[in-house]
Parts: structure tokens; C-alpha cells; sequence
């Protein structure tokens, strides 16, 4: 039953195949079982079996929503009423959400069972799930690797299948890089089309929540409910949501697929460039035309990337002083030793690099040479996309430079790490969609393609997507011991 | 550009952020080396570039003033630190 798909799994729940609380309890038996990963950060057992008996009696009674009764994982950036939402972090690590997210609304409304909260890099700042508080999570495809990052429990709990989907949130890269390195399905929505309401922010004109599943087809089933939207967010996109599942199966004979020159420059190492251009010849075979464009800004990036994202977060996680919620030290002499202290000892080394960077790019005197110069790099690299989409349907590349590295490989070297989403920040910037799917190995360790598409593209990625899925099997491969 | 030990004391104490005083050499070092990855961006002539806030350009929305929120008071302090008599406790501010 574990290895089933969520489409799979719906029609099966649908058809009285099996119940959801035999099904939840499978997944709550499989989690546990390999809670060596350290995928999960909690598990809300009482509470999925409750979901689940209910999503029983609604199938029961017929013309239940269609994913009634599956059960799923939410990153724990995503607040769960009632439940630890930890973010990752000893700040929070005592933070019982008092509301939930409109993601987890949404998904409940459904009548979804969710089995647990997920780990993830503190704050979801890293690219290897080094950073939690609970410690790093394993690359189930090769236990001495990282499963990157931020949402790195998502990506290894999928393909382990210790849950057919999961949420996850991207800012830089943090759904495409862990679902290429674990060998899922990941994609980043367009910003603003999913909402961002009671999913801590971390840079709040980037950060961007999605599915992460095994097939395309799965992750259309979850972004139809994920996606909409929301007036209890201020940058959320008012426009119809279309129905994602129905352009999956059209042809993509005459598809324009562009390649930037600079995805595949030096910096790609040969394995990695051999398994991207055996994924677009497939796409040649299915009657794709490969043209090449260039993104003269996309160096810069990371440079832009490293002031807003800092900076945003810096105003973001003020918020966490001690006062209201959350870790606050013994003993405060005053109210400054409060905050001091109780953000010194809340926040790891990660969160703290960045709050600093960010405070410093904010501060009198500073503010026009980082934030408003990185702000006009970004309209630069934006319009590089723009350009470059008017020319083609989809952009393609590689997802990361290389395969899953090893724990502790780049945690002691900060920039190192950042240098890893070379190929994923730009798209944030942008704000464009982006998925990542599984396109071959390299030494028994995945490898991502990443699919880029215009604003609201989301079908079209998906259609893409689902057409090599209908052609190649990369994606229903399993790790050795999850089987 | 290179940050001192000074520097990063100053600047996480603006952000009123605990650092441990071992660490501030080290923070000095990540800092001054994250500072040299974004100076990249000065060798781009950004003049006539307008700053990009929002992808779609979109404005902040605006709603009614109306009330929306109901007051959840006894919620927000079951999860706060230390609260007194319905108020939030902080040490005492002014002697």
C-alpha cells in the first residue's frame, strides 16, 4: 500500500479498497519504523486515527472530495492548531500553534489526514537540513548524505514513503533541491498563488509553498487544493485557479524548451550535464524543439539573493524577543538582557549569520548600496526570464551542481553551501514557477531536472512533467530498504 | 569589505542578538566572507533599474476598516512565557 501514489491511494479509498485508518496506521507503523531517518519532528498520531475514522464515515456516505482519507506530512513551518510548530528551532521548540495555516485549513477541509510535522533546516535557512534544532535528517538513498534543504524531512519522508506527499516551502530552492537530491517531485508555485498565511516567514517577498510528491500527477492534486486566493495574505494573487489535472496528457509535440548557456557552463560537472542532456533528448523524442537563450544577470543571483533574503528575515524573525511566545532565558536582568539572551540561546549559528548580515544591509547609511541595489538586480535577472519566456514555453537545467554531498561535507563552510542553489535562487527572485523531477543517478544517487515556466504556468509544468513520467521510470524507483 | 570582532558586536547588538564572545571571530570571518560574495553586485550599473518589491508588481491591497479579528487574548497567553493578571510580563521597564 506504501509505494502507492496519492492518485493511486484516493481511488483505492474511494472504491472501499482498504480504509484511511488502515491506511494511516500503515504510514504511522512505516514512520516509526524508520525513525532513523529523523524525518519527522512530530507525530500526531491521536489526531490522524480521529481525521482518518471521520474520512471513513465521509466515504462511507459517498460524494466525499476526492483526496478524502489520504494522509500527508506538513513541513513544521506550517502551523498546526494545537500542534508543536517548531520551524526547526529551540525558539520554538515550545510553540503550540494557535491557529492553523491556510494550507492546513485547506488540506483538512479535504477531509486529508495528516500524520505528522516534518523537519527542516532552522527557520528554513540552509540547504542541507544540517541547521535544525533536532538534528539532521538522512538521505534515505544513501544514509552518509544530506537530504538538502530547508525541506529536507519532506523530501527523505516522500521518498521513503513514509507519507505519499508532503508540503514543503521554497525560497531558494528549498522544495527543487531536496526533491532532487531524494529523487521526488517538487514544485514551486508561482509567488503568490499559494497562501503564505500562518507559514513563518522567513523572506517574505520569496518564500513560496508547494507540493512535494512522487509523480507530477500527484503534485496536481495537491497544489488544486493548496493553491487560491487569500485575503489573510497581503501578496496573494487574486485569479482563478484552473483545474491542474487536465492538461496533463496533452502532446508536447512542438514544445519550445530553452536551455540558458549559463546553466551549462564549467561549473556543471560532466556526469551531471550527461544525465540533464539524456533527460532533454526525451524530450526531443516526444517532439520538442531545444532553443537556446542566455540570462547575462544570472551570476548575480546569489549576491542579490544573500542582502534580501537576510534582510527580510532580520524583520522577520524580530518577532521572536521572548515576550510573547516562544524561548525566553531565566533570570532577565532587564529588558534588553531578555530579548539578548533569549534570542542568543532561541536561534542557532545559521539564523544568527543571516540576522546579522541582514541587520547590517538594513542599517543607516547602508540600506541603498545591499537592499535597493540587490532589489535592481533582481528586476535585471527578472527580466532576463521574462525575455527568455517569450521566446520558449519552458526553460530547463539542472536542479543542483551535484548529487546528495555528505553530512557534514559543507556545514563548516557557509558560503560553500550557498553556492549550491546556484541554479534554484534566480527563479525566486523572478518569483516564477519551477518544478524539480527525477531524471537518473549518478553513482546510485538522484539526480533533478528542473522545468521553469512562466507566471501561472503551473499546468503546463505539470503537463511537462507528467509527459516524461508517462516515458521514463526514474521517478518510481525506491531506496534499498524502504521497499 | 571586512567586518571586526568590533563590528559584529555592534551589529548583533543592534539586532539585539546574543553572541557568544568565543564566536564573534568566526562571525567576523562568515560575515566579511558574505559581504564579499554580495559585492558582486556593484560591478552591474543598476541607475536607470527600478527596485523590484513584488514579481507581478502588485501594490498592497486594501481592505474595509472593519473589524475581523475576534480577540483571542486567552489563546495567545496559554503559549506566552509568563503572563500576570491578563498581561504579558517583561522585568520592569521604568524604575
Amino acid at each position: 500500500m506504501h509505494t502507492k501514489t496519492i492518485a493511486q491511494l484516493a481511488k483505492g479509498l474511494q472504491a472501499g479498497d482498504y480504509s484511511s485508518v488502515e491506511l494511516t496506521q500503515s504510514y504511522l507503523e512505516r514512520i516509526k519504523q524508520h525513525q532513523n531517518l529523523n524525518s519527522f519532528i512530530s507525530i500526531t498520531e491521536e489526531q490522524a486515527l480521529t481525521t482518518a475514522k471521520q474520512a471513513d464515515q465521509a466515504l462511507a456516505q459517498g460524494n466525499a472530495p476526492l483526496l478524502t482519507g489520504v494522509s500527508i506530512a506538513h513541513k513544521d513551518i506550517f502551523c498546526t492548531q494545537g500542534v508543536k510548530t517548531s520551524c526547526g528551532s529551540k525558539m520554538l521548540d515550545n510553540f503550540i500553534a494557535p491557529y492553523n495555516a491556510t494550507v492546513v485549513e485547506k488540506f483538512n477541509a479535504a477531509g486529508v489526514v495528516t500524520l505528522g510535522k516534518l523537519n527542516m533546516d532552522e527557520f528554513a535557512m540552509g540547504s542541507s537540513n544540517e541547521t535544525s534544532f533536532y538534528g539532521s535528517v538522512l538521505n534515505p538513498w544513501a544514509t552518509d548524505t544530506v537530504p538538502g534543504g530547508s525541506s529536507g524531512g519532506s523530501a527523505a519522508a516522500v521518498a521513503a514513503h513514509l507519507a505519499p506527499g508532503a508540503t514543503g516551502t521554497d525560497t531558494g530552492g528549498s522544495i527543487r533541491q531536496p526533491a532532487a537530491l531524494c529523487g521526488i517531485t517538487g514544485l514551486k508555485p508561482t509567488y503568490g498563488r499559494v497562501s503564505r498565511y500562518g507559514m513563518i516567514a522567513y523572506a517574505s517577498s520569496l518564500d513560496q509553498g508547494g507540493p512535494m510528491t512522487q509523480t507530477a500527477e500527484d503534485a496536481a492534486l495537491m497544489l488544486q487544493i493548496m493553491a487560491g486566493f487569500d485575503p489573510k495574505d497581503s501578496t496573494s494573487v487574486e485569479r482563478e485557479v484552473p483545474d491542474y489535472s487536465s492538461d496533463l496528457n496533452n502532446s508536447l509535440a512542438g514544445l519550445k524548451i530553452g536551455l540558458p548557456k549559463e546553466f551549462f557552463d564549467a561549473a556543471l560537472n560532466s556526469e551531471m550535464a550527461a544525465t540533464i542532456e539524456a533527460a532533454i533528448n526525451e524530450y526531443k523524442k516526444m517532439g520538442a524543439e531545444i532553443i537556446e537563450v542566455s540570462m547575462p544577470n544570472l551570476k548575480l543571483a546569489i549576491p542579490a539573493y544573500y542582502v534580501i533574503a537576510p534582510a527580510e528575515c532580520s524583520a522577520n524573525l524580530s518577532r521572536m524577543d521572548g515576550v510573547h511566545f516562544g524561548h525566553r532565558c531565566t533570570n532577565p536582568a532587564d529588558l534588553n538582557d531578555l530579548y539578548i539572551r533569549s534570542r542568543g540561546e532561541g536561534f542557532g549559528t545559521e539564523v544568527k549569520r543571516r540576522i546579522l548580515v541582514g541587520t547590517y544591509a538594513l542599517s543607516e547609511g547602508y540600506y541603498d548600496a545591499y537592499y535597493i541595489k540587490a532589489q535592481k538586480i533582481r528586476r535585471l535577472i527578472s527580466d532576463d526570464f521574462n525575455k527568455a519566456l517569450t521566446e520558449v514555453d519552458v526553460i530547463m537545467g539542472p536542479v543542483t551542481p551535484t548529487p546528495a554531498f555528505g553530512l557534514g561535507e559543507k556545514i563548516s563552510d557557509p558560503i560553500e553551501m550557498y553556492l549550491a542553489d546556484i541554479y534554484t535562487i534566480a527563479i525566486n527572485l523572478a518569483g516564477l514557477p519551477a518544478m524539480s523531477i527525477p531524471a537518473g543517478f549518478i553513482d546510485n544517487k538522484p539526480v533533478g531536472l528542473q522545468i521553469i515556466g512562466n507566471y501561472f504556468a503551473e499546468a503546463k509544468l505539470l503537463n511537462v512533467a507528467h509527459q516524461y513520467q508517462q516515458v521514463t521510470d526514474w521517478h518510481q524507483q525506491t531506496p534499498k530498504g524502504f521497499e | 569589505m571586512s567586518l571586526t570582532a568590533d563590528d559584529v558586536n555592534k551589529i548583533a547588538y543592534l539586532a539585539r542578538l546574543g553572541i557568544d564572545t568565543q564566536d564573534t571571530e568566526s562571525y567576523a570571518k562568515d560575515l566579511s566572507g558574505m559581504l564579499d560574495l554580495v559585492a558582486q553586485m556593484s560591478t552591474v550599473d543598476t541607475d536607470n533599474v527600478v527596485p523590484m518589491a513584488h514579481p507581478l508588481g502588485q501594490v498592497q491591497r486594501l481592505r474595509p476598516d472593519q473589524v475581523s479579528e475576534e480577540n483571542q487574548r486567552e489563546a495567545f497567553h496559554a503559549i506566552a512565557p509568563q503572563v500576570e493578571a491578563g498581561l504579558f510580563l517583561v522585568p520592569k521597564v521604568i524604575e
